[in-house]
C-alpha cells in the first residue's frame, strides 16, 4: 500500500514508528517536490506491505502520533511468481487445481495459459499465483507441490535465489 | 613428482598425454586399466602404452592388476580415473581407500566414491598425512573446489546453484531454440555422442544430484546422502512447456540447488530468465555461489571432455607437488 503526507517537520520520522508497531514492511519512501503545489511543502509517499486485516490500526495509530494521510492507496495481492505444470491437466480437473489457490483467501490465480496438443497428450500450463506476502507465497507453491504430486503432474518453479 | 593412474578411458588418456607433452615435473610410474597394468619406477614410456591401448584394448601386462599397481609401484600421487558407479562406488572405492592407507596422496575424477564415502575417505586421508582432492568431480574444467577453497576463502558459502549436467543442458537447449521434443532432443544428443545409450542417469538428474551431493560435503560438510537431494529430471518435459517460458523471456534448464539455511537440497527443472548467467548454451556448465562477502560469482566452463577434464586433474596434482611434494 501507499500513504502519502505532508513533509511538515517531524511527520516522516513519526510515521515510521507505527509502520513497524503493525508490522508492517517498508519497501519505499519517496520525498518529491509537486510542481503542481502552490504552497512549498513536499510530498511523501511511502510504499510498505502489510497485511489487510491492520490498515485500520495502523491509520488510527499515524492519526494518534498527528500524521496527515492524504491518501492510502492499495495494492491486495504484491507477490507474483509464475509457475509451469505439466500433464494431463483437464483429466485431473484444472479447476480444482485452480481452486486449491485461490480458496486460501492470501493467494489466487491470476493468469492461466494453456497448450493442448492432441486428445489424450499431456498438456502444458503456464500459471500465474499473486499473494499477498512472500511467506503466502511460499504456502501457496507448497499447495500446488501437493496438488502435483497428487495428480501426477509435473510442477517446475521458477529459479528463486535468496539475497 | 611421480604418479600412477588408474583407469585409461577418456579422462585417463587425456592426463596420460597432457602430463607427457607439457614439461610439469610429473612422471607417470604406474598405469593401470580394467585389464591389465605397468609399472616403471624411472618413469613409463607412455606413448607406446597409449598405442598399445588403442590397438589391443588394454595397456600392459596382463599378469598385473590395478591393485599391484596401487601397491607395487612407486608414486606420490595415484590418479583414480576409473568409471563411476553411483550405487556401491567401486572399484573407484577400494582403490582409494588402498592408496590412502599406503600414504598416497589421491586424485580422483571418480563421483561414486565421494557421493558414497565423502567423509571416511576424508578421514582416512587426514589420518595418514595426505590429500584427496577431487576437482574434476563437478563441472568438469571449472576450477569450483579451488575457487571455494582459496578464492572464497573465509567467505560463508550461503548457497549455490548449478548447471552440473551438461547432457540436460544440450537436450534443454536444443529443445527451446529448435522446438524439438524431448525424444528428439535426445536422440541428437545421442548422435553427438553426448548422452549414453541409457541416458536415465543424466536425464533423470541422478548425475546432477550426486555431484551436488560432493559440493554439499565439501562445503558444508553436513555429511548429505544421494537420498536426501530431491531430484526430478528433465524427461517429462515438453515443447509446450519451454514456449510457455519463453513468452515470459525465461527458459527451462535443470538447476541443481543446495540451501542449507532452508534445508534444501534439490535437482529439479527450473524457470529461469534466459538473461541469468546460469543459462548456458550446450553442453555447458555453469555454478553460481552466494557468499556472505563476495556476493555472487558465476564460474561457466566445459563440463566434460578428456582435455577438459585432465585440466582439472592436472590442477590438483599440481597443488599436491607445491603444498606436500618437492619437485622432482
Amino acid at each position: 500500500m501507499k500513504l502519502e503526507m505532508k513533509d511538515s517537520p517531524g511527520q516522516l520520522v513519526a510515521a515510521l514508528k507505527p509502520i513497524s508497531e503493525v508490522g508492517g514492511n517498508i519497501i519505499a519512501v519517496i520525498h518529491q517536490r509537486d510542481p503542481h503545489s502552490a504552497d512549498d511543502t513536499l510530498n511523501v509517499q511511502i510504499v510498505l506491505e502489510l497485511h489487510e486485516g491492520r490498515i485500520n490500526e495502523l491509520v488510527s495509530l499515524l492519526k494518534a502520533e498527528g500524521v496527515h494521510i492524504q491518501r492510502i492507496g492499495k495494492e491486495r495481492l504484491l507477490y507474483r511468481r509464475t509457475v509451469i505444470m505439466i500433464g494431463h491437466l483437464m483429466h485431473t480437473d484444472l479447476s480444482d487445481t485452480i481452486d486449491r489457490i485461490d480458496r486460501t483467501g492470501f493467494a489466487e490465480v491470476s493468469e492461466l495459459s494453456m497448450s493442448m496438443p492432441a486428445i489424450n497428450e499431456r498438456s502444458s500450463s503456464r500459471l500465474t499465483i499473486k499473494s499477498v506476502t512472500q511467506n503466502d507465497m511460499e504456502k501457496a507453491i507448497a499447495i500446488l507441490r501437493t496438488v502435483a504430486h497428487e495428480k501426477d503432474l509435473l510442477l517446475i518453479e521458477p529459479l528463486e535465489e535468496i539475497s | 613428482m611421480k604418479i600412477a593412474i588408474l583407469g585409461l578411458g577418456a579422462v585417463g588418456k587425456g592426463v596420460t598425454e597432457m602430463v607427457a607433452s607439457k614439461d610439469l615435473g610429473i612422471s607417470i610410474t604406474g598405469i593401470a586399466d580394467s585389464k591389465s597394468g605397468c609399472i616403471d619406477s624411472s618413469g613409463l614410456n607412455t606413448k607406446s602404452i597409449l598405442v598399445k591401448k588403442q590397438k589391443k584394448g588394454f595397456c600392459g601386462d596382463k599378469a598385473l592388476s590395478a591393485e599391484d599397481v596401487i601397491k607395487k609401484a612407486d608414486y606420490d600421487v595415484l590418479v583414480e580415473v576409473t568409471p563411476t558407479n553411483a550405487t556401491t562406488g567401486e572399484p573407484g572405492l577400494s582403490y582409494i581407500r588402498q592408496a590412502l592407507k599406503r600414504k598416497k596422496h589421491v586424485v580422483t575424477s571418480n563421483k561414486g566414491p565421494l557421493a558414497l564415502a565423502y567423509k571416511e575417505l576424508q578421514t582416512l586421508a587426514k589420518k595418514n598425512g595426505v590429500a584427496l582432492r577431487f576437482e574434476a568431480t563437478v563441472g568438469g574444467a571449472i576450477p569450483i573446489f579451488h575457487t571455494l577453497e582459496h578464492g572464497l576463502a573465509g567467505n560463508e558459502i550461503l548457497a549455490i546453484f548449478g548447471v552440473l549436467n551438461g547432457t540436460c543442458n544440450y537436450i534443454l537447449t536444443r529443445m527451446a531454440d529448435e522446438g524439438l521434443t524431448y525424444e528428439q532432443a535426445l536422440l541428437e544428443a545421442r548422435e553427438m555422442g553426448y548422452a549414453e545409450a541409457d541416458p536415465t542417469y543424466d536425464v533423470q538428474g541422478i548425475d546432477a544430484a550426486i555431484k551436488l551431493v560432493i559440493l554439499a560435503n565439501t562445503i558444508w560438510g553436513d555429511g548429505v546422502k544421494l537420498d536426501d537431494v530431491n531430484r526430478t529430471g528433465i524427461d517429462l518435459l515438453t515443447p509446450d512447456a519451454l514456449k510457455l517460458a519463453e513468452e515470459e523471456d525465461c527458459t527451462i534448464r535443470l538447476i541443481a540447488e543446495a540451501i542449507p539455511k532452508k534445508k534444501l537440497l534439490r535437482v529439479a527443472p527450473r524457470i529461469i530468465e534466459k538473461s541469468h548467467p546460469l543459462v548456458v548454451e550446450g553442453t555447458l556448465n555453469a555454478i553460481t555461489i552466494e557468499t556472505d562477502m563476495a556476493k555472487e560469482i558465476t564460474l561457466i566452463g566445459k563440463g566434460a571432455g578428456s582435455i577438459e577434464t585432465a585440466s582439472a586433474i592436472i590442477g590438483d596434482l599440481l597443488y599436491i607437488r607445491d603444498r606436500y611434494v618437492e619437485r622432482a
